[in-house]
């Protein structure tokens, strides 16, 4: 049995009169295999990426190891100076993040259009 | 026809990345059909899979010829888990992540496996007993002690 992959789509939105925001969406598993797809669509993004959309909405599973590369992408777009915002996760997992301390580095919300309003609030 | 017992149920599955969602969807299902509510199955969901893939990795150090064995222990009001590998046991804590000491790049990012299981579950425990194997030991309760309190 293969694991099942990590998708990621890279979109670019906009909201209100602010800068373009980054979207990652990701789809499949995140677990130690998402290494390439994680941090490699990342670190692909253009350098003036500031503002930077996590989309959760359509992951099937998320173990403690997709959570580690979700870190990474955290420390490492701490490094740049960008801005993370979070949407699309399950009540399960908003509380996992939650609970291993996440959230005092990336804010959680329920959609896009709100996590998406909350960088120009 | 050798007599089993009727409320337990076990599986083995190899030492490998992705077969530790066999074992949390058979835990997920007995849950459910046990009457747990979708919350608890999503705890129970995590805390097996994050304990299979220690046991793959700890355990069993990714040999394939290796099995992991689950046993899923029904009784009227709780739901028992253990997760067998052939190692000698852990050594670690399920101490909660320094998320501040992770972002400075102080403390591995990965590594909260056992803190996850402690927190998901009513119950959790690692028993070394080389040579024949270790195993962890989790419990979830129908009515947890917190609740039985508030309905008193």
């Amino acid at each position: 049995m293969q694991e099942k992959s990590t998708q990621v789509k890279l979109d670019e939105v906009q909201c209100g009169d602010g800068a373009p925001i980054t979207v990652l969406r990701f789809a499949g598993d995140i677990t130690s295999a998402s290494q390439a797809a994680v941090l490699g669509t990342y670190e692909a993004l253009p350098q003036d990426a500031q503002r930077i959309l996590l989309d959760f909405s359509k992951v099937e599973y998320l173990n403690s190891s997709g959570i580690a590369l979700v870190i990474q992408l955290m420390i490492a777009a701490s490094k740049h100076g960008q801005t993370i915002k979070t949407f699309g996760l399950t009540p399960h997992f908003q509380k996992v993040f939650t609970m291993v301390g996440i959230t005092k580095y990336t804010s959680l919300y329920p959609d896009e259009q709100t996590a998406c309003a909350a960088f120009t609030a | 026809m050798t007599e089993k017992n009727p409320g337990i149920i076990e599986l083995h599955i190899p030492s490998r990345l992705g077969y530790e969602k066999i074992a949390m969807n058979t835990a997920a299902s007995t849950a459910r059909i046990m009457g747990f509510s979708d919350e608890r199955v999503e705890d129970l969901k995590t805390a097996v899979a994050e304990a299979c893939i220690n046991a793959m990795e700890h355990g069993n150090k990714f040999d394939e010829s290796l099995s992991v064995g689950i046993i899923l222990s029904m009784s009227d009001d709780s739901l028992e888990v253990k997760v067998v590998d052939t190692g000698a046991g852990t050594q670690g804590h399920g101490t909660a992540p320094d998320i501040d000491r992770k972002m400075h790049e102080e403390e591995k990012a990965r590594g909260m496996g056992m803190f996850l299981i402690q927190a998901l579950v009513d119950e959790a425990e690692w028993v070394s007993s080389p040579p024949t194997g270790s195993y962890a030991r989790m419990v979830i309760r129908l009515h947890p002690a917190s609740e039985s309190l508030e309905r008193r």
